[in-house]
């Protein structure tokens, strides 16, 4: 028998602390949609996005209806574009961004992941059509998010693809100026790009995924600050038990709904990610969840301790919760998505470095930063670099999503509504890295022992 | 993690006032529904109300039940929320 604190603990986590399923994401393989024709290939992609995912969202209402509980999103991620447009002869691979869009219209979804390429070791022939449609791509869908895995710690950093990606998504940024640079919103790059995250803008279904498989994300950035408020300064040890506590509880609610969708949709059911992933929302903030530790504002001097001990106390209470945990499962630092973020960037406390530094220590990377619209291709490519060296020396995932917004600088903002939020423009330490970026090349793998 | 029985647990939050227990078991009864437990506090002065019921042959996704205790909730001033009881036990059963 359940007790009342506990009943009235779960509605308080929903009601005042934003607790909620962020999203519930369907990976289905296109591997079989691959054709010599490109509008053949397109055909059968939509027809198997539609037969699979076509009762997606109408399966998600219904579970939030049963435990009344919010289930944000409902999306999709399929199979890297690069892979199954390969044998349909087009140089263009526009067409395939499209036909994703239309999908996702189709199946009422609001993203749609994998417009993608892997390219850790090196480009087929593919990739690069795949990589150099991107911008046109981005430009002309609503839905589809498209991201490229560039490093991993097995084969080291492709630096040609490094640099290709520094001018990608500066063209991407300007073919959709007219949005803020949207475009750049939904474009991510990756070293070690987990294969089954359901998370946006870098889900993707890897190659060795199943046939179709339900990935669930969950989030509560809310329910853990609450916790931390109730043990005001006490030990670090009691803090790292109490994030460990919400953060099973979290968990568990994510893994019901994902059995849930998994047995009424018959697809099988693969990972839960739970991932502090921060709203604009004023109470579902991480800056703000860093902040209840101790500090004054997100970026001073201790905020990559408080979020490394946050990040592992989160990972340790959700492989508690579940046995099948992936994705990305940490805290994201997205700056125009946390209100807390923003407020800290507008007062210069937090910087771009910085955010580096707490890369190191959390899930994903450099998320959702808007530089100057003047930083060059070069400068892009060399912040992609460093972070894709962290992640791939370090042993974890790293991301970029950088927005270069065109004719803004920095004291600018730029406004993308939403779940997207509102980025100021951070500076960009602008000396040049150019003849660095055109080497190209690769940077080898690290060495796998003999770590000091 | 298996949920065998189809109960749920009802919360009504808000201030006390004649008939709360009223209209809500008189919506229950006319789904046929079986009140298991009702307990009722106050904690930080509101009204707090916790009823285990057994739902039977009512499947909560697909009834208007909820609907239903919502707008009845409006009408008395307070809060009422159903849901199944699968996620107390996910959330708070090792």
């Amino acid at each position: 028998m359940i007790n009342e604190h506990e009943i009235l603990e779960t509605m308080e986590m929903f009601s005042n602390q934003h607790l909620d399923i962020r999203t519930i994401t369907m990976g289905i393989s296109l591997m079989d949609c691959a054709d010599g024709d490109i509008t053949r290939s397109c055909d059968k992609i939509y027809d198997k996005i539609c037969r699979y995912a076509g009762r997606l969202v109408e399966v998600g209402e219904e579970i939030s209806r049963k435990y009344n509980i919010p289930i944000i999103h409902k999306r999709i991620s399929v199979t890297p574009i690069s892979i199954v447009a390969a044998a349909c002869g087009a140089t263009d691979y526009t067409p395939f961004a499209q036909t994703l869009d239309r999908a996702a219209k189709a199946c009422g979804v609001n993203f749609i992941g994998g417009f993608s390429a892997l390219v850790h070791k090196g480009y087929t022939t593919a990739d690069k059509n795949l990589i150099e449609s991107i911008p046109e791509a981005l430009a002309v869908t609503d839905f589809v998010c498209s991201s490229v895995n560039l490093a991993s710690t097995r084969t080291g950093i492709n630096m040609d693809a490094v640099r290709d990606m520094g001018r990608i998504i500066k063209a991407t940024a300007e073919r959709t100026k007219d949005t803020g640079a949207l475009g750049c919103a939904k474009l991510v790059v990756f070293a070690n790009a987990p294969e089954d995250n359901p998370f946006m803008a870098g889900a993707f279904l890897g190659p060795g995924e199943p046939e179709c498989v339900i990935n669930v994300g969950i989030s509560g950035p809310g329910v853990v600050k609450h916790a931390l408020e109730k043990v005001k300064g006490q030990d670090l040890g009691v803090v790292a038990e109490t994030i460990k506590k919400a953060a099973f509880k979290i968990t568990r609610v994510g893994e019901l709904v994902a059995n849930e969708a998994s047995a009424r949709l018959g697809v099988p059911f693969g990972i839960i990610d739970l991932s502090l992933a921060p709203t604009p929302a004023v109470g579902d903030s991480v800056a703000r969840l860093l902040e209840e530790f101790g500090l004054e504002e997100c970026g001073t001097w201790g905020t990559t301790a408080a979020l490394a001990m946050l990040n592992d106390a989160v990972k340790k209470g959700g492989i508690m919760a579940s046995s099948s945990v992936g994705g990305l499962s940490g805290a994201f630092i997205p700056v125009s998505e946390d209100e807390g973020m923003i407020a800290a960037a507008k007062t210069g406390g937090l910087k771009l470095e910085k955010l580096e530094a707490m890369t190191c220590v959390c899930s994903v990377g450099l998320d959702m930063i808007a530089v100057p619209g003047d930083t060059t291709a070069s400068t892009i490519s060399g912040i992609i670099a460093d972070e894709m060296a962290l992640g791939t020396f370090n042993n974890k995932t790293t991301a970029v999503r950088i927005i270069p917004v065109p004719g803004k600088g920095v004291g600018d903002e730029v406004e993308f509504g939403g779940l997207l939020g509102t980025a100021p423009i951070m500076a960009v330490n602008n000396k040049s890295c150019e003849d660095f970026i055109n080497r190209g090349g690769r940077i080898p793998a690290p060495i796998h022992s003999f770590k000091n | 993690m298996k949920e065998d029985k189809n109960t749920a647990v009802l919360t009504v939050l808000g201030t006390d006032r004649v008939g709360i227990i009223a209209g809500v078991a008189n919506l229950l009864m006319e789904y046929d529904i079986n009140i298991i437990n009702i307990s009722q506090t106050i904690m930080d002065d509101i009204f707090t109300m916790i009823m285990l019921v057994e739902l039977g042959n009512v499947e909560l996704e697909k009834s208007d039940l909820s609907d239903k205790l919502k707008v009845l909730g409006e009408e008395l001033g307070v809060k009422i929320t159903i849901q199944h009881t699968g996620l107390f036990n996910a959330m708070h059963r090792i």
